[in-house]
């Protein structure tokens, strides 16, 4: 069994609404040193151990749902995890 | 595995555990009497939230036996999921009000967004399609960080929930009083429509007959929601987070849409929601109202988590759950029906003839007791009731004219006090045009929803002007009800019932406890009066915090039939040429009016006198004369008195103004809140037609100035721009949202 | 004509779309549940607005697996008119018959309210019934009308006149001020504002009801012999 962590973020290229509020909220409580805030999905993905390549597996749920290409970029994390 | 071990009946009673969980010594040794024993850790739960205020209404009874209940078109009074009332043609309309104000103070957008999820589901369990949704909110003043951060969450909850499972927020109403700074009032309504034949009632009938459990799983959330409504909110209460559920408005509108087929089968006995002490709630009322008993194997019941106890299972408040009672046999269908929507209706228990209320776990009997000693025992209490110091004084007070020297700047404060401005900023996140039925959007006297395939239509409003409530309960109640009709009135429909939500502090206060039966006894009257029964309502008591208690808040939830379209009225001018005519006279009233609270910054002195006799009367004429097609507009008025209401009829016409003339002294004319008072406005050619239908002075004329210009004699005391006004108005609330942010 | 209004589990505006079409219009209409395996006997197909699936990871993400997409792509390639509106907009986009992508409003809020739009071209068989370049008012209510797509993206739809509709004031941030965009073809139209809320003066206007006029026009035109 493989725990994967995917996070979703919108692309660079792409305006964040949300994050831009946040860093102006952060901003006038005067952090200033903060100066981007970029928010996103976090998901956590229970995977059992298949045939298939886990990182192919993974990319094409990503690519196919998690994440729309378009205005989202991701990326993942894999832990294997041992059977209580 | 962790094991968990519960208390064992010794234990809960000599440690005196049941009273963490609200019972008192009293309560405890009553039930102690009635099972002829001592309860175990799950049945001391399950009488602890029956017997809560919110479930049993212990404090309350008293007082809301005062309310007129019946009427020739009332099919459903108080003690169902809502009331009904009739509206001819075999339709009928189903509301109820209810509030969610702890969770919302602790969790604003999850507690106010499960208000809305539950005061729909108590809708829609009486076999009614809900077709509108208002509300009532109440804040603290917006200059205050927490303030503005609860009313923006709460607004985005409430949009939130309505918007997905697509029902329009059509309406509502909201004050701002540093009454409500830490405890702030969400009030959900919900109206909806029925053929009569489709009624459906939350009963456990027939021996034998199968319980089904349909909607989302049962998890740990909420546990004790029923009590924790019913306690005053401490610095501790952040501590109790869990009882805020979180909803979710995508299983409701599956859920809503199956049940709203299920009623059409013959296979269904009854249902009712698992709203506030879910399971424990619903089963048992709807085996004691049947009569009947109920057993229910709690393995059977879908969970969301894993190692849930019989208490936790009965006590849970998660939310978009349903009960359903089916017929022997016919679980099939059932099952086949919910599976169109993914959900899933499981068999989790019966009805029985013994009328007891039994539950099982894991083999066990975990609970076993009389079923109406949980849903009708509960005990009554009459409060001690102290009329508070603070009243004689008031109704001491003689009426007063407060002092200004600039009236136009006077109307330009009023206009941006956001108890008076522009709510655009909050029903803009409202989709209130969703099953597009909406005919006057919000901003009105009062919404305006058609009925699709017929002539009618429904018109509704909250209302209630807590600041007269405080300095007279009784008046305030009144005015609150007769406020409330004038809105349905202006919109051009006949009030048919009230439901009602009594938002007080802490009844154990004999001067609260006053409070709530003076407030009762002005309802009562009123809607005696006017013919508009309550059918039902919600009790929320213990709005306190740190031992203040808020303004007394009676919410009124009024629905008015509009017999033809053509009767629809709004509040703006239309044409310039039209007269403008007052009706009802001026008298100098200010006590908590909105310029008393601007001058001062506190309210005092008396509330506004109400005739509601003469209230009676000038709505009917006003009603009779908009039903004769001789109305161009009608406004009620209120907040700010006849300046903010001339603005307001100003406010949606390109270019159109007024002349006005008025009498007597200026700032009485233009800034009293006297009550029972109409502005209307009239095509010439009906003048005389008008005149002799409505008792009504003719003040001016409505033209294309594009201002407000106000004449005392020959006087000009007040003279504005309509687009500086409107300015002042509309951006007053986004303007004080972005402050300090 | 005949009308699918395409029903997924969270659609809300398909009851109004139903309406539009049947009492407005006049025309034949049927609710399609979203498991249906053939669109074969309806001449035009709806998307409504609402929240399928709750919107929950993305609006328009999980609906667009439904079996009828399948359909509805089918229906597209065979050249029948598909309107998208609001979440249906937002299926279309996800479901890659329409480019581009939605992101939440600028002001992060939910709005509701009735917006001034451009009918940038009425060479379509969705805006025929419209003047070039007319005001129209149609209502929008969404939470994420935000609409974005690359430059290339952009300098296509402009330069094949794809942009049907934008705002004249921008209520939510979107690119260009766009409001409705038609895929290539021609018979694919998605938009954000709501025209099925715009066909009874009753409630407020009726500047949407030539939209669906000119469908039925177009449609009738290509097959209706001597019509």
């Amino acid at each position: 069994m493989f725990k994967v962590k995917v996070y979703v973020t919108l692309r660079e290229s792409v305006l964040d609404p949300q994050g831009k509020a946040v860093t102006q909220s952060l901003n006038s409580l005067n952090y200033q040193e903060v100066t981007d805030v970029r928010i996103g999905k976090y998901m956590e993905l229970m995977i059992e151990k298949s045939d298939r390549d886990l990182d192919e597996v993974v990319n094409e749920i990503c690519t196919k749902l998690l994440a729309n290409p378009v205005i989202e970029d991701y990326r993942y994390e894999v832990e294997e995890c041992v059977a209580q | 595995m962790l094991l968990t071990l519960e208390p064992n009946p010794n234990q809960i009673k000599t440690e005196k555990l049941y009273q963490q969980m609200g019972l008192s010594d009293e309560e405890f040794a009553m039930i102690e009497d009635i099972i002829g024993r001592t309860p175990n850790y799950t049945e001391t739960g399950l009488f602890s939230v029956m017997w809560s205020e919110h479930c049993s209404y212990k404090n309350s009874k008293p007082v809301l036996k005062k309310f007129p209940v019946t009427g020739e078109r009332v099919l459903q009074g108080p003690g169902e999921g809502a009331g009904i009332v009739d509206i001819g043609d075999g339709q009928a309309v189903v509301f109820k009000i209810e509030s969610h104000n702890h969770p919302s103070a602790i969790e604003p957008y999850q507690g106010a967004a499960t208000g809305v999820g539950g005061i729909i589901r108590d809708v829609f369990s009486m076999g009614a399609r809900p077709i509108a949704m208002l509300n009532s909110l109440r804040f603290g003043e917006l200059d205050s960080a927490r303030v503005r951060y609860l009313f923006k969450e709460v607004v985005a909850g409430i949009a939130g929930y309505g918007n997905c499972i697509g029902i329009p927020t059509v309406g509502g109403e909201v004050q701002f009083d540093p009454s409500y700074d830490g405890n702030p009032l969400v009030n959900a309504m919900c109206v909806g429509l029925i053929n009569h034949e489709d009624i459906k009632k939350g009963q456990a009938h027939g021996l034998g007959n199968t319980v089904m459990y349909v909607g989302a799983k049962t998890g740990r959330d909420g546990i004790h929601g029923a009590t924790f409504a019913s306690e005053e909110l401490t610095e501790q209460s952040d501590e109790k987070r869990p009882a805020v559920q979180v909803g979710d408005p995508f299983m409701e509108k599956l859920l809503l849409e199956a049940c709203l087929e299920l009623i059409h089968s013959d296979a269904l006995v009854g249902i009712q929601d698992m709203g506030a002490a879910g399971l424990a709630s619903s089963s048992s009322e709807m085996a004691s109202k049947a009569g009947m008993g109920i057993e229910m194997n709690l393995d059977l019941v879908p969970q969301r988590e894993t190692g849930m106890t019989a208490y936790e299972m009965m006590l849970s408040e998660s939310q978009e759950r349903m009960l359903i009672v089916v017929k022997k046999g016919r679980e099939q269908e059932i099952n086949d029906l919910f599976s169109k929507y993914d959900l899933e209706a499981v068999a989790i228990g019966k009805v029985t003839d013994d009328k007891q209320f039994r539950l099982i776990h894991k083999g066990e009997v975990v609970a076993d007791l009389p079923v109406d000693a949980l849903a009708e025992d509960a005990p009554v209490y009459h409060k001690p009731s102290k009329e508070p110091a603070y009243f004689a004084e008031f109704q001491a007070t003689e009426n007063e004219v407060p002092q200004v020297d600039d009236l136009k700047d006077t109307l330009l404060k009023l206009l941006s006090q956001p108890t008076i401005a522009s709510k655009e900023w909050i029903y803009e996140q409202y989709d209130y045009m969703v099953r597009t039925n909406t005919v006057v959007s919000p901003g009105s006297d009062a919404a305006v929803t058609r009925i699709r395939g017929t002539r009618k239509a429904l018109a509704m409003t909250t209302d209630c002007n807590s600041r007269y409530v405080y300095l007279d309960p009784e008046t305030g109640g009144k005015i609150a009800v007769a406020e409330a009709a004038r809105n349905i009135v202006c919109s051009g429909a006949e009030p048919l019932a009230i439901t009602d939500n009594l938002n007080f502090g802490n009844p154990e206060k004999p001067e609260v406890f006053w409070q709530i039966e003076k407030a009762a006894d002005g309802i009562s009257e009123a809607c005696r009066v006017l013919e508009t029964p309550v059918i039902g309502g919600n009790v929320s008591l213990y709005n306190e915090t740190s031992g203040t208690a808020i303004y007394p808040t009676p919410v009124i939830g009024m629905v008015g039939l509009v017999t033809d379209l053509d009767h629809i009225t709004t509040q703006h001018f239309k044409t310039s040429g039209d007269l403008i005519y007052l009706v009802g006279e001026t008298k100098p009233e200010f006590g908590g009016s909105e310029l008393q609270k601007l001058l001062y910054g506190k309210i005092f002195g008396k509330a506004p006198e109400l005739n509601i006799e003469m209230e009676k009367e000038r709505q009917g004429q006003v009603l009779a004369a908009i039903r004769a097609g001789l109305i161009q507009s009608a406004h009620d008025l209120s907040e700010g008195g006849l300046a903010v209401a001339l603005s307001e009829c100003l406010f949606a016409g390109e270019g159109l103004g007024a002349d006005v003339n008025i009498t007597g002294d200026s700032i009485s004319a233009l800034f009293s809140e006297t009550q029972s008072r109409f502005l209307l406005s009239v095509k010439k050619e009906h003048q005389a037609e008008f005149e002799s239908l409505v008792d009504a002075s003719l003040i001016g004329e409505v033209n294309e100035s594009a201002a407000l210009r106000v004449l005392n004699g020959t006087v000009p005391v007040l003279e504005s721009l309509v687009d500086e006004l409107k300015a002042a108005w509309k951006g007053a609330i986004p303007c004080l949202l972005k402050s300090r942010d | 004509m005949k009308f699918a209004v395409i029903v997924f589990p969270g659609s809300n505006c398909d009851v109004d779309m139903f309406h539009a079409i049947q009492d407005e219009l006049g025309e034949e209409v049927e609710y399609v549940w979203h498991d249906t395996e053939s669109l074969a006997e309806y001449d035009g197909i709806l998307l409504p607005g609402g929240f399928s699936y709750g919107d929950y990871l993305r609006s328009g993400a999980i609906a667009r697996f439904s079996n009828v997409m399948k359909e509805v792509v089918k229906a597209a390639e065979a050249g029948k008119p598909i309107l998208g509106v609001c979440n249906g907009f937002q299926i279309l986009l996800e479901a890659g018959l329409l480019p581009g992508a939605m992101r939440r409003n600028e002001s992060l809020s939910f709005i509701c309210k009735p917006v001034e739009l451009k009918v940038e071209t009425n060479r379509t068989i969705f805006t025929a019934e419209y003047e070039q370049g007319q005001t129209i008012t149609i209502p929008v209510a969404h939470g994420e009308g935000n609409y974005y797509c690359d430059e290339q993206t952009l300098a296509q739809l402009k330069e094949n006149n794809q942009i049907v509709f934008t705002y004249q004031q921008n209520p939510n941030g979107s690119l260009e001020d766009i409001a409705g965009i038609i895929n290539e073809k021609g018979n694919v139209l998605g938009m954000m504002p709501h025209p099925e809320r715009a066909v009874d003066e009753l409630l407020g206007g009726a500047d949407g009801l030539k939209l669906f006029q000119s469908i039925v026009k177009t449609w009738r035109e290509a097959n209706v012999v001597n019509a």
